[in-house]
């Protein structure tokens, strides 16, 4: 228990110290005080257009395009863990209609972009869920749905559930609400887009540079990450 | 006659046209669909933007047959829509053969097939084996609708079909059921429903593709947009008479490409041998009484 909360402590700084110029207090990039310029990837091009660009300057604009791309056009793998995914057949439906922000199902890990974590995680999906995050390609988003995720919701003291998620694999986004109504989930999306553009929904990154930080977490919760079955060996 | 390496960039160009061309059509498309189940849908340019993305992934690899597939596939299906006539545009003269597709088509396909496999996931090999079960459908009753039509028209080569056309009327005139008997096949090469049956997402998680992400699923992407071409352009070249000028081509082109892609919205899937017997009852009966029509009876040459 003690481990637990020094690994805790130490998380909520690293955070702070990371990513502090933009984020305000969450650790993930719920309260971005960028959201609200939506075309800053568009200004950085224009600003940099007249100019003679230096090797550093053209990497940056080739990010930001780069940006654009992966932000208008996010397919998401559902890999629904929870009750919070009853809310996505109407986001994805006529009413709602998640397609016009470019985003779409796709049907395996390898094409997808963003991986849903739709509630609650029992500690035998999170294993699923660990090899199906590191199967994706990069770049790659997680969005978290609900209470359930960000602390363990109504589930919080059940043996068989995880509490915390993003101890497990890095969150880019959360969204409220219990289970969260289709409008938000709409809101969240278009959230996720904006951060994604102006370039900072670098959760994968964190991936690889706390490797070891996840890889330790995730034995503790589980005591072995592998899986022992038929399809897995 | 002598090929320049400017017949070489202008028939590129053709390649280049055409992919740019059905990206932006299937988006307009995905626009319209989207408006009739009374939603906004994509931006049209929505194609565009899945395809940059995805070649701006980082790409993993299972070994050097499925990298070697894609490049074998993307080469095969862009020499394939270097031969198409479009309109008066006729790169190759002499060399648009219809057999010089069927051939050339295959590479593409085979080169597919390869990499899926050689990704090494069963649901790959199950949708890549349905495929392949899928063309057996479809190419008896469109060959002898065609091979028909070569026989009375005394010519393979596909510009020859259209001049002809153009001189005494479309085939959708001469042989109505042969039209429609090849836009039953057309569907099927499209892997449009109800012949979705090998990439069926919710059954077999999109088939081949199932193991391709990033830049591999990207350049796949581009080869479907551009197969796609290649057999609408054919579709039009050899029933509704190609184009004197290149606006009629793409009108028709459009005209097509959306008649199929709304019966495809309207209708479900087949399972895999429902193809197989649909394709060898009703299209093969239509195609063998429009076949005997025109070369025993010679009505509508
Ligand atoms: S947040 Fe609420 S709705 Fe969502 S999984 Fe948890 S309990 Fe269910």
């Amino acid at each position: 228990m003690a481990k637990k909360a020094n690994i805790k402590k130490d998380k909520v700084k690293k955070i702070v110290i990371d990513k502090s110029k933009s984020i305000i207090d969450a650790p993930s990039g719920m309260f971005s005080d960028k959201i609200n310029e939506p075309f800053a990837h568009e200004m950085i091009v224009s600003k940099d257009r007249s100019e003679n660009l230096t090797p550093k300057q053209r990497k940056r604009k080739w990010k930001s395009m780069a940006n654009y791309f992966s932000a208008n056009s996010l397919w998401m793998l559902m890999y629904c863990t929870g009750c919070c995914a009853i809310e996505l057949p109407q986001a994805m439906t006529s009413r709602y209609d998640m397609e016009r922000l470019g985003m779409g199902p796709m049907a395996t890990p390898r094409q997808a972009d963003i991986l849903l974590i739709t509630g609650y995680l029992s500690l035998k999906t999170l294993r699923r869920l660990i090899y199906t995050y590191e199967q994706m390609s990069e770049p790659k988003y997680v969005v978290g749905f609900g209470p359930c995720t960000l602390n363990g919701g109504i589930y919080h003291d059940s043996h068989a559930v995880i509490n915390q998620l993003d101890q497990y694999v890095p969150i880019d986004l959360y969204i409220a609400g219990c289970m969260p109504k289709p409008e938000a989930v709409m809101n969240g999306f278009q959230d996720l887009i904006d951060l994604i553009e102006v370039g900072e929904a670098t959760g994968w990154k964190d991936y690889h540079a706390r490797y070891e930080w996840y890889k330790q977490n995730q034995k503790e919760a589980l005591g072995e990450v592998m899986i022992h079955d038929e399809f897995h060996e | 006659m002598t090929i320049t390496i400017t017949d070489f960039l202008v028939a590129f160009g053709v390649a280049f046209c055409g992919w740019a061309l059905q990206t932006s059509v299937s988006g307009i498309t995905r626009k319209t669909v989207a408006r009739m189940q009374k939603r906004y849908g994509p931006k049209w340019y929505q194609n565009f933007r899945d395809i940059f993305k995805l070649l701006n992934k980082r790409a993993i690899t299972h070994g050097w047959v499925y990298d070697f597939g894609v490049i074998m596939a993307l080469a095969g299906i862009i020499g394939t829509a270097m031969f198409t006539p479009v309109a008066n545009i006729v790169v190759f003269k002499g060399y648009d053969n219809f057999f010089v597709f069927v051939y050339l088509f295959a590479v593409g396909m085979l080169g597919m097939a390869m990499s899926a496999s050689g990704s090494g996931n069963p649901l790959a090999s199950i949708g890549v084996m349905r495929a392949l079960t899928q063309m057996v459908g479809y190419e008896v009753p469109f060959m002898v609708i065609v091979l028909a039509l070569i026989h009375v028209r005394d010519t393979s080569s596909i510009s020859a079909l259209v001049d002809i056309q153009q001189a005494s009327g479309w085939n959708l005139v001469v042989m109505p059921i042969g039209t429609i008997v090849g836009f039953i096949c057309l569907m099927g090469m499209l892997g449009k429903k109800p012949f979705d049956t090998y990439i069926a997402p919710a059954e077999l998680a999109s088939g081949p593709m199932v193991e391709y992400g990033g830049k591999q699923l990207g350049m796949l992407m581009i080869m479907h947009e551009i197969a796609t071409f290649v057999e609408i352009s054919l579709f039009v070249n050899l029933f509704l008479g190609g184009g004197s000028n290149i606006l009629e081509f793409l009108v028709k082109y459009f005209i097509v490409y959306t008649l199929a892609s709304y019966v495809s919205n309207v209708l479900g899937r087949f399972k895999i041998d429902q193809v197989v017997t649909f394709y060898y009852k009703i299209p093969i009966l239509l195609a063998l009484i429009q076949a005997g029509m025109l070369v025993i009876f010679g009505w509508g040459v």
